[in-house]
């Protein structure tokens, strides 16, 4: 439990907890934003720098811009006056809150509680990239076609509709 | 408290708050950020457990959240697509009047 963790962890949850409950959209999405650069900041923490900078880059770059774009789009930047939770948020919440508490409780009593530190491990871009090559090449090329499959039908299904 | 603890906790916080804003917003495009956080979630959990495994040098936590993050992408790019097809149709992104099938 180090300085730096206690850091971060205040960081990104703050954010998430904005990101979650603030009324104005593009405070949200600025808020989530600082939330997944909070996360890959963990991730560099713990000794992944290959995944802290796609997070940056996928997360904060792409998918951060997405939803702002998202938010212009459908007008959602203008003040609403109307309620922000929907009519069923008490069991939501309530929801969430035996979520956690079931998540935490299992946490505190399991045994990876008692792992102690490793040595750093030695996860170089080089390595990454030859398993990838090697080991992973067909999931690889699936999660390529997924994403071209995924492009072109977001394109479809957000081109204006024809009047028939 | 080990540091895996403390990761663990504050991904099942992360998780518990994402899911909480998935439920309870009205606004589609925040549903949409929650469910994001709540694959951050899981996959900062991958990393703690890989970083903190006995053989870390087989990658698979982080050959895991490499495809966990593609998926997401793509995910995002559905989904907002998704927004932006409701908003066209019903003139709104509040998830409360979104209610009718028939088009």
């Amino acid at each position: 439990m180090t300085i730096t963790f206690a850091i971060i962890a205040f960081v990104t949850i703050t954010a998430t907890v904005a990101a979650m409950s603030l009324r104005n959209l593009v405070h949200c999405a600025l808020a989530s934003a600082v939330a997944f650069g909070g996360l890959a900041a963990a991730y560099l923490q713990l000794d992944a720098q290959f995944v802290g900078f796609a997070q940056i880059l996928v997360y904060v770059g792409a998918i951060a811009i997405l939803i702002v774009f998202a938010v212009l789009l459908t007008r959602g930047g203008e003040p609403t006056e109307e309620a922000l939770f929907s009519r069923t948020w008490l069991a939501g919440t309530a929801i969430a809150v035996v979520v956690f508490g079931v998540l935490a409780w299992t946490i505190r009593n399991s045994f990876v509680s008692q792992r102690e530190t490793t040595p750093v491990p030695d996860a170089t871009v080089k390595e990454i990239g030859d398993v990838l090559m090697n080991k992973y090449v067909l999931p690889l090329e699936v999660i390529g076609l997924l994403l071209t499959a995924a492009l072109i039908g977001a394109v479809i299904i957000a081109l204006k509709e024809e009047r028939k | 408290m080990t540091p895996l603890i403390g990761y663990l906790l504050l991904s099942a916080f992360l998780f518990a708050i994402g899911l909480a804003g998935a439920l309870t917003r009205r606004n589609a495009i925040i549903v949409l950020i929650g469910i994001e956080l709540m694959l951050n979630a899981a996959n900062l959990n991958f990393i703690a457990f890989w970083r903190f495994s006995e053989h870390p040098e087989a990658l698979t936590g982080i050959m895991f959240v490499i495809f966990a993050i593609g998926v997401a992408a793509a995910e995002a790019a559905v989904g907002l697509a998704l927004i932006i097809a409701i908003y066209r149709h019903y003139k709104t992104t509040n998830l409360d009047e979104v209610d009718s099938l028939k088009g």
